[in-house]
């Protein structure tokens, strides 16, 4: 019966966004009172593995097998299939992502699971099983009752303050079958930015706009993004003028971010940018224009020229 | 570009899942085995409100108000139904738009087949649920054995960006989302996939089921010959084969307005950092 987690390495690390989702998994598990179960799949050490106890978890299992090493949707909801159908799981607890979205998905074909996507709450077990989840990206929220008998919950990042505790997860080893019918995409290639901070993880975000003039001046908002450990993030325009990779660019068909803190500098806020932001906690917006539309929305604001501004702030932070 | 033969009644085991998929519509049979050389793609669209509406919801909010709302092509579908447009232009072969909704979503079908799209499939049903609206896409598909399902990587009312997967998993056939960039060679699909930080090139078989956003293709415009023209190609409705939903929306609510601003003057720009350690305790 217990709650099932699915958490996801990264150079075999568990993700933090994963760390986030074993911590609300705990959560939904002693609202059921039973426990919670992380499937990790792909290479890490036991001693990694283990450290999902801090965040909740009291037992990892681990499909380590080579054929598992390149992330696959598919066959990795083969693999949480198998994991959850051995622990009799009833709810499913994952962290949106790249792969956490396609394996969800299969997995709901296979299970015939309820999904829900963008969940910002803990469930109400109070009558069913309702979750409140963000919908029209980020413009409204929709209580929405589970009715199968296996439930997926895709959570937000920042859904709950995470309280870590001095414990530690057996890791037992799964080898489930494998379906050679899952194997069929090849990856031929992968490029990632490495060594920044992943803007979909990140607790900080500077973000830039056409008032930034030209990708020349990125310098400024870069410097500031380190002086915080912040990631970077563009608004649309900046990324159709492929000023910026289109992997920075947050809005309505870009990301949609919830950090603890969003730098706006440059941008003027248009309806389809705010979606993307809005349910950061805390937003400063810098910008030239009294006017723009996005200090409504602000919780700081800032009426200047970037140019200025920023490298000040970037000399404060560096300060503290 | 994908060879196939089946026969009524015929039963086989689809690559990738243990379902038993029974052929119960015959295909034309020639004495040669078929190869069909044209691509045949299926775009599912949603109807979705403009990207710049104002959500708000009547009846103690149980009901989304549509009152004022323009309705649009969801803007990943748009790029999605583009580049089917594309490859049928370079590869010869049919597009055929899918859309589950009930009547006022014709406006939005009507334009998809103005800007090329060859016939259309409305499924009348209200689409609230991933799972059933999957269940109709995969219906219709079982039966007409496409080459390519595309769609947008999410609809951007419910944002659960699962539709893709469930179809590729009913179908026992690849999914693949979200998908930047779709180049088709011979039965081969390179396809561009956004990751975090980055993307991934992958390659592979079709048939596939792709979930779709910029910069695939340029969205695209009808012109008025198009729009003369979708008057009067096909536009089938049917009614939902199965009826299962695995989740219902009980009520909607709005977010809280954010507290009033706090404007910082320019010259003491500095004291933001304080604040933002002190009051708002996020760094």
């Amino acid at each position: 019966m217990s709650v099932l987690i699915f958490a996801e390495l990264d150079e075999g690390k568990l993700r933090k966004s994963s760390q986030e989702a074993i911590y609300y998994g705990a959560k939904v598990a002693e609202q059921l009172g039973t426990s919670a179960t992380a499937i990790v799949i792909g290479q890490a050490d036991d001693s990694e593995l283990a450290t999902a106890g801090r965040f909740g978890a009291t037992k990892v299992l681990h499909a380590a097998d080579s054929k598992l090493n390149e992330p696959n949707g598919m066959a990795y909801a083969t693999v949480v299939a198998a994991a959850a159908q051995q622990e009799g799981t009833k709810v499913i607890v994952l962290a949106k992502s790249s792969l956490a979205d396609a394996m969800a998905a299969r997995l709901v074909g296979k299970l015939r699971a309820g999904l829900a996507a963008n969940v910002v709450e803990l469930p109400d077990l109070s009558n069913g099983f309702r979750v409140k989840r963000s919908i029209y990206t980020g413009k409204a929220f929709a209580y929405t009752d589970l009715t199968a008998d296996v439930k997926i919950l895709a959570i937000k990042k920042n859904t709950l303050a995470v309280e870590e505790k001095d414990a530690t997860a057996s890791v037992e080893t799964f080898s489930p079958a494998l379906n050679d019918g899952d194997f069929g995409i090849a990856v031929k290639s992968t490029d990632k930015a490495t060594g920044d901070v992943l803007l979909p993880e990140a607790d900080l975000v500077v973000s830039a706009g056409r008032g930034l003039k030209g990708p020349e001046n990125w310098g400024i908002v870069e410097d500031l993004a380190k002086a915080l450990h912040a990631a970077t993030a563009c608004s649309k325009p900046v990324s159709d003028l492929d000023w910026r990779p289109h992997s920075e660019h947050v809005g309505q068909t870009g990301l949609k971010i919830s950090p603890n803190l969003y730098i706006a500098c440059g941008i003027s806020g248009a309806i389809q940018h705010l979606a993307g932001v809005n349910s950061s906690k805390v937003i400063v917006v810098i910008n030239k224009d009294p006017e723009a539309p996005f200090f409504k929305s602000a919780d700081y604001g800032i009426v200047g020229d970037v140019f200025d501004v920023l490298p000040r702030l970037t000399k404060a932070v560096q300060a503290l | 570009m994908v060879i196939r033969r089946c026969e009524p009644g015929q039963t086989f085991r689809t690559p990738g899942s243990h379902r038993l998929i029974t052929i119960d519509h015959a295909r034309p049979t020639l004495q040669q085995p078929q190869i069909d050389n044209t691509m045949k793609i299926l775009v599912c669209v949603t109807s979705v409100p403009d990207t710049t509406t104002k959500i708000t919801f009547t009846d103690n909010n149980t009901k989304f108000n549509k009152a004022g709302v323009q309705f649009i092509t969801g803007p990943y579908d748009d790029y999605a139904l583009a580049r089917a447009i594309e490859l049928k232009e370079k590869l010869g072969g049919t597009v055929t738009v899918l859309n589950v909704g009930e009547a006022d979503t014709e406006p939005v079908i009507r334009k998809c087949l103005a800007i090329g799209a060859d016939d259309a499939i409305r499924v009348n049903a209200d689409p609230t649920d991933a799972f059933f609206v999957a269940e109709q896409i995969a219906a219709i598909a079982k039966e007409n054995s496409y080459d390519l399902i595309l769609m947008g990587r999410e609809s951007i009312d419910y944002n659960g960006g699962q539709v893709h997967g469930i179809v590729g998993e009913l179908l026992g056939m690849p999914s693949i989302s979200p998908v930047m960039q779709l180049d088709i060679n011979g039965d081969t699909a390179q396809i561009t996939r956004e990751i975090e930080g980055g993307k991934e090139s992958l390659e592979a078989r079709l048939p596939l089921v792709l979930g779709c956003q910029e910069p695939i293709a340029e969205w695209k415009i009808p012109n008025m010959r198009g729009i003369m023209t979708a008057r009067t190609k096909p536009l089938k409705v049917i009614e939902p084969t199965s009826k299962d939903t695995l989740t219902n929306v009980a009520s909607y609510e709005l977010p809280a307005p954010r507290g009033n601003v706090k404007m910082i003057p320019a010259d003491q720009a500095e004291t933001l950092i304080q604040l933002l350690r002190t009051e708002a305790k996020v760094i």
